[in-house]
């Protein structure tokens, strides 16, 4: 993120990145300096692009796990895609989704990351540096452990009922009655940090002129974070918002961990229920085919975001 | 601008690539090495124990020959996906697996397990496997895939103390489903903090759910899961819609852990190694091997299990003939169809179910032998002062349905299970979806209305 963030804000060059101004564009010579992108080009055909298809082709066969279907998949066109439109637990399922992404990746990490971030800007050196420290914590332990961290929090016996049975609150069975909040708060503690280090090094190349300049014009506080710092880093805010999307919409270990789920389907979003299809009932195609939309649903996003904040006019 | 998109895709197609990775396997194996491939979980270490063993015995026995031990460290429903894996590709699929004797049928199906009647043509072991024991290791096309280990039946595990002391008259012998919600009754009101009674129920137990739980309430009623004669699945009865009514009496009534406690994925490991030792749960419907968790070599030792913990058969419903009831499965050793080396596979596996080694292993396993030698033999007999009772339920056991649709009616059970038990839905509804979901996987025309 560090080398995105400075061109993204339209910072001052450094000096060592300052290149010769272009005068002439030849066609060949364009084609000839794009060559060494070749290489990139096709293992993102084959990396990127590959799965692609391949989960596509997937979804339209009846392949499983095990049976006669597991030695002899055979294609059988949109209907996996009917089925799954025909299953209640589908919408459920895409509606959970939406709620967690919103909540835990657009409102919460982004918000509280952007939060985070301006008041360390002005904070002191040494409470920057410790609540910097803490907040990174989560985003540096591996996934399992955070999850694991996350259900030993919440679960019956766990650290939050310890704690309110102490202040002498009772507590309740918070994964068992709100299944969703827990994995949303687990989520937001988890990736604030990725979302503050964004918006750190984006802030902090917002020259200090033009903020000032705005105070000197009358602008409050407010009115200057919106109306000048705020349309300054949209690019940032464009990067971070598309990246903690498709992270959060491939939550898995998290959710697993934590709820596996349940209780019933209360906490099933999309890669759970793919798993769900592909890996507990064996149906490897149903399961894909989940997994396919999934992908539909982080591209729409990745458009909207693209086409709302248009990073690309200055 | 583009670079930033780049840098996007290349997260993205970095995070494909690692993904991929943990796809792709080593290469295959040689002819000179077998990969044995078998479960070792929580309280569940004796196969590992066996296997190490045979290993050795296999290896002093056959010179030049590795015998790769490939324990899959995973909860069962997550085994057999795991296993199913492996199986999908050349270079992971293992010589010998140990199979669970209801996937047996689905896995000949995939192409997985190889046939072993050739073999047993010439091994003389085979007269000692009687011909119900037999069958359980056969194909839909009756050929022979696995040979079974032991098999087991199920009955409810109660600590005589916790009834005795709710002044339940022990030795405790229910005849309905009734004795046992008002036993679980007494025992709630006389010690609150004790958990009355646990059937395994939910997603997260899986097959232990649909067969431990489930299964032995429906094998009880005037109805079944699968019409033999006619092979096609009996959708709407009465007895489906009960038995998910005695599940949602259990945890909905507070008369079995919390729902959440029930859905704990390591439930299974909890009960047996801290719930029962420590007096906290007062009867278990669990299986025959559950006492191998206690037993000196078992993983969690309880010396004083033997007098504290008791056993009563589960009673069928309104106490119709027999009056009790049970399930059977039990697991096998099959070889896999792409064994490089299918003499020595065959030799590993008569090895580890040769007379001696099965003694062990029903032993440390708490296995109901199946071989007849080992049933007899006094050193089994006098191993376990359950075994007895536990080889006799077989008289009144049932069996799964053998179809290779089982597997996934199965998991179809325990999602309508889950939702009962968490209050989602009413038993009729669940049943509802359940002949839907039926329907769904095997075709209307292979469902049948109950006769009632």
């Amino acid at each position: 993120m560090s080398t995105t963030a400075p061109t993204a804000l339209g910072a001052p060059r450094a000096p060592g990145a300052a290149r010769p101004a272009q005068k002439k564009r030849r066609p060949g010579r364009t084609l000839l300096r794009s060559a060494p992108l070749l290489p990139a080009v096709v293992l993102l055909g084959v990396f990127l692009l590959g799965p692609v298809i391949s989960s596509l082709y997937g979804s339209l066969t009846d392949s499983s796990l095990s049976g006669a279907s597991a030695a002899n998949a055979e294609f059988i066109g949109l209907q996996n895609y009917a089925d799954l439109f025909a299953d209640p637990d589908f919408p459920k399922s895409v509606l959970l989704t939406l709620v967690f992404l919103v909540a835990s990746a657009l409102i919460g990490q982004n918000c509280l990351g952007l939060g985070l971030a301006v008041l360390m800007q002005s904070s002191h050196k040494a409470v920057r540096a410790i609540v910097g420290t803490i907040v990174v914590t989560a985003w540096v332990l591996p996934e399992i452990v955070a999850s694991f961290a996350a259900y030993a929090f919440f679960n019956d016996g766990g650290t939050l009922n310890s704690m309110l049975t102490g202040l002498g609150i009772p507590g309740v069975n918070w994964l068992y009655v709100f299944p969703m909040l827990c994995v949303i708060l687990a989520n937001i503690w988890r990736g604030t940090a990725f979302s503050m280090l964004v918006y750190t090094a984006a802030l902090n190349d917002v020259p200090p002129e033009i903020t000032e300049a705005a105070e000197m014009d009358g602008a409050r506080g407010w009115q200057r974070f919106i109306l000048v710092t705020v349309p300054m880093i949209r690019r940032s805010i464009s990067t971070n918002l598309m990246l903690t999307t498709l992270q959060t919409l491939s939550v898995f270990a998290l959710i697993f961990v934590m709820t596996g789920g349940g209780p019933g389907t209360d906490s099933t979003t999309l890669p759970l229920l793919a798993y769900q299809e592909a890996f507990r009932f064996g149906e490897l195609g149903f399961g894909t085919a989940i997994a396919t939309i999934l992908l539909l649903v982080g591209a729409v996003f990745g458009v909207l975001y693209i086409r709302a904040l248009k990073p690309e006019v200055d | 601008m583009k670079q930033r998109y780049l840098g996007v895709i290349g997260i993205a197609a970095a995070s494909v690539l690692a993904l991929t990775a943990c796809a792709g396997g080593d290469a295959g194996g040689d002819a000179n090495t077998l990969k044995v491939a078998y479960q070792k979980f929580g309280q569940f270490t004796q196969m590992d124990a066996h296997m190490k063993q045979v290993k050795e015995e296999f290896e002093a026995a056959n010179e030049g020959m590795t015998v790769e031990l490939v324990p899959i460290e995973a909860q069962e429903a997550d085994y057999f996906a795991k296993l199913a894996l492996m199986n999908r590709s050349a270079s992971t699929a293992p010589d010998v697996m140990y199979e669970d004797t209801f996937m047996v049928k689905t896995d000949v199906e995939a192409g997985y397990l190889a046939p072993l009647d050739d073999y047993i043509a010439d091994w003389e072991d085979w007269e000692q496997f009687p011909e119900n024991a037999r069958q359980a290791g056969a194909g839909d096309d009756g050929k022979i895939y696995g040979i079974p280990m032991g098999t087991d039946t199920r009955a409810i595990w109660y600590n005589a103390d916790i009834l005795a002391d709710a002044g339940v008259e022990v030795p405790w012998v229910p005849e309905t489903w009734d004795d046992v919600l008002e036993t679980a009754e007494t025992i709630k009101s006389s010690s609150p903090d004790t958990i009355p009674f646990n059937i395994y129920s939910g997603k997260g137990q899986s097959e232990g759910a649909s067969m431990q739980g489930f299964q032995m309430l429906l094998s009880g009623t005037d109805d079944e899961l699968f019409d033999s004669d006619e092979q096609k699945w009996i959708l709407g009865s009465q007895g489906f819609e009960d038995s998910l009514g005695f599940i949602e009496d259990i945890y909905q009534g507070g008369l079995g852990p919390t729902p959440q406690q029930a859905l704990d994925k390591n439930i299974g490991t909890t009960i047996n190694s801290e719930w029962i030792p420590g007096g906290e749960l007062a009867m278990s419907l669990d299986g025959s091997w559950a006492s191998g968790t206690w037993i000196e070599s078992g993983s969690a030792p309880w010396p004083e299990w033997s007098d504290v913990m008791q056993v009563a058969p589960m009673p069928t419903q309104d106490g119709q003939d027999p009056g009790r009831t049970s399930m059977s499965g039990g697991w096998t050793l099959a070889m896999g169809a792409g064994s490089e080396n299918k003499d020595a596979a065959w030799d590993f596996i008569s090895t580890a179910l040769s007379k001696d080694n099965s003694l062990s292993y029903d032993i440390a396993a708490s296995q109901v032998a199946v071989r007849t030698d080992v049933a007899e033999d006094p050193e089994y007999t006098d191993a376990n002062p359950t075994f007895g009772f536990f080889s006799e339920l077989v008289a009144d056991t049932h069996f799964r349905p053998a179809n290779s649709d089982y597997s996934k009616i199965s998991a179809e059970i325990t999602v309508v299970m889950e939702s009962v038990m968490t209050g989602q839905q009413t038993p009729e509804e669940a049943a509802a979806t359940y002949d839907q979901a039926v329907i769904g996987i095997v075709g209307e025309e292979n469902t049948m209305a109950a006769s009632d």
